[in-house]
């Protein structure tokens, strides 16, 4: 294997593990630079937006909700509150909350999945969660238990634990009684604490030093850490209503992936997701979650893409505890849902995925038939930016054995949790040489 | 979960929407109606997570799922655990679902792999969402039914 930084090199990684979808990575090196960076996603594109066309507009919440199996809450959710705003329809407090309580279980079931399954082996050297699993049996033991109650709030709020089936316009077809929430309490409780662990153990973790100067962008409300509303904001100024999304943010096509990459205009490549939300967002998390990033030794902003790890744990502190709030004060909504009749028009909706801000805009006529619909999900957002951050890495890697080097730049990727499937509604890495 | 030691377990794995994929799913659901006595009978989607979840604290577990280019429609492949023993790398082409050989694998790493579990696969060809089961499946299905609900 060649180090030998004057020679020109591809790197190559052909199918990216521990991703969701089909996706690869080249890398073609000369002289010791970075030649070219290319996120080939090559998982076929799903037209999702096309054939939304012409459906029923109440359909759109459980079609959007199949683009993914471990986000599909969040496709709902973006969905709904685009379809509602077209509608002019707002819901009561207590649906509100229930929708909170739902996304609670998406990241918590999602973020404890990518921390400990997905991530955690990069930084422990292992291959993958099952060679983890033979060294830290109990950190993947309650890896899986915490998972486990994302899952079952999402079962018991949604109706299934993959693709919820209880989400509608207007509400939920059916909300659940005090009763049945009632034994989600101690097990969030249970969940906090192994989220509380979690913090402690990836705050443990090596990390490269590497901060790039991100243009981080993220929903933001007045009281609350973001989930279904907000104000759409960035690191470097930007503040407008979501209905403004495309004034300021366009989706260019690129050669090499069958991903649409999302540009903010006039400024380029910016970032979504965990480290953006946080670092946005600090000042909205509860008392318990910040007192754990500071344990973790986090400041209020965090740039190290690397260091998302720790920020999904503290995520997962929020979530559990948001959770307990939401089902403390618990009244179920009556009625379940509100009546969402249609009228001709436009509406946009945000709402934070676990992965970053996902944003949908529906047009649609006097009889409710979708005329247009437009999808733009956390991964497009952040191709451009997990391309910048491997021109940037690679150039300081390059020493490193070739096995070594692709390992690094599979992790580099994995720092942003991408979903290829969302994203050609995405990963493999290819480093070239000669 | 309480132990439930010296029962047996058969778990029917799969989506009952995509077509030969639910074949697991109805044998899980022909064979609830007519299990033997000491045998509990569950459906799962598939997902890792959950099947060790389904399983832990039995030592006798069948998993009946469907597969694809192993031989021909309608076939039934019985596997061990001990099959898959090199079966760590399934991660490798998804990551937000992993599936049965990912459970066989962690459940072992984690040393709670029941002690005795065996696959039944059923041999699919047509996995269109909505879908019904081809009739190549379904015979697979009839062939798996009979032989789990016979007294051992």
């Amino acid at each position: 294997m060649s180090t030998n930084k004057k020679s020109s090199r591809t790197i190559t990684v052909a199918a990216l593990a521990r991703v969701e979808g089909e996706g690869g990575l080249t890398l073609q090196l000369r002289g010791g630079r970075v030649a070219d960076v290319k996120l080939r996603i090559y998982e076929p594109p799903r037209f999702f937006e096309g054939f939304l066309r012409g459906r029923d507009f109440r359909e759109v919440p459980d079609v959007t909700a199949r683009i993914c199996g471990i986000c599909p809450v969040a496709y709902q959710m973006s969905s709904i509150h685009a379809l509602e705003a077209a509608c002019g329809v707002s819901v009561t407090p207590e649906i509100r909350a229930l929708r909170r309580l739902l996304y609670c279980g998406e990241w918590i079931e999602s973020h404890a999945l990518h921390v400990f399954m997905l991530h955690a082996p990069d930084f422990l050297g292992y291959e993958s969660a099952i060679h983890m699993a033979k060294d830290h049996v109990e950190v993947v033991t309650k890896a899986l238990e915490l998972k486990k109650i994302g899952n079952d709030l999402v079962t018991v709020v949604g109706g299934r634990e993959i693709h919820p089936v209880n989400v509608k316009l207007g509400g939920f077809y059916r909300a659940p009684t005090r009763l049945e929430l009632a034994p989600l309490v101690e097990r969030l409780k249970r969940a906090l604490a192994l989220s509380l662990e979690a913090v402690r153990f990836t705050a443990g973790l090596e990390f490269p030093g590497f901060e790039p100067d991100y243009e981080f962008v993220a929903l933001r409300h007045p009281d609350e850490y973001p989930f279904n509303e907000g104000r759409i904001v960035s690191s470097r100024g930007l503040d407008i209503p979501v209905a403004e999304f495309e004034e300021h943010f366009v989706e260019e096509h690129v050669a090499h992936a069958n991903a649409l990459h999302c540009v903010h205009k006039g400024h380029g490549a910016y970032h979504v997701g965990p480290l953006a939300r946080y670092s946005l967002n600090f000042d909205r998390l509860p008392g318990i979650a910040r007192d754990a990033a500071r344990e973790a030794g986090l400041g209020t902003e965090c740039r190290n893409p690397f260091k998302s790890i720790v920020v999904r744990a503290v995520e997962l502190v929020f979530a559990c505890h948001e959770a307990l709030r939401i089902i403390g004060s618990y009244a179920p909504p009556e009625p379940a849902s509100v009546a969402v009749p249609p009228r001709a028009g436009s509406g946009h909706g945000a709402s934070e995925a676990p992965r970053g801000m996902l944003y949908h805009s529906y047009q649609i006529d006097a009889d409710g038939l979708v005329r247009k619909a437009r999808i733009v999900p956390p991964t497009a957002q952040n191709q451009r930016t997990i391309e910048n951050d491997l021109r940037e890495l690679v150039p300081t890697l390059l020493e490193l054995p070739r096995e070594e080097l692709t390992l690094r730049c599979e992790q580099a990727i994995r720092n942003y949790d991408p979903c290829i499937s969302c994203a050609t509604h995405f990963l493999k890495l290819d480093v070239r040489e000669g | 979960m309480k132990a439930c030691r010296a029962r047996r377990l058969v778990v029917g794995v799969g989506n009952p929407d995509a077509g030969d994929d639910g074949a697991g799913r109805a044998v899980a659901r022909r064979l609830a109606a007519r299990a033997p006595a000491g045998v509990i009978v569950r459906e799962c989607a598939g997902d890792a997570a959950a099947l060790l979840d389904a399983w832990r604290g039995f030592d006798e577990v069948v998993v009946v799922d469907a597969c694809r280019g192993a031989g021909p429609p309608g076939s039934v492949h019985q596997l061990r655990a001990e099959d898959l023993a090199d079966f760590t790398g399934l991660g490798d082409t998804s990551t937000h679902s992993f599936g049965v050989e990912t459970a066989v694998g962690l459940a072992r790493a984690l040393g709670t792999l029941p002690r005795n579990l065996v696959i039944h696969a059923i041999e699919g060809h047509d996995f269109e969402p909505g879908a019904p089961l081809s009739p190549a499946a379904r015979r697979g299905v009839d062939a798996v039914v009979l032989s789990l609900s016979s007294p051992r």
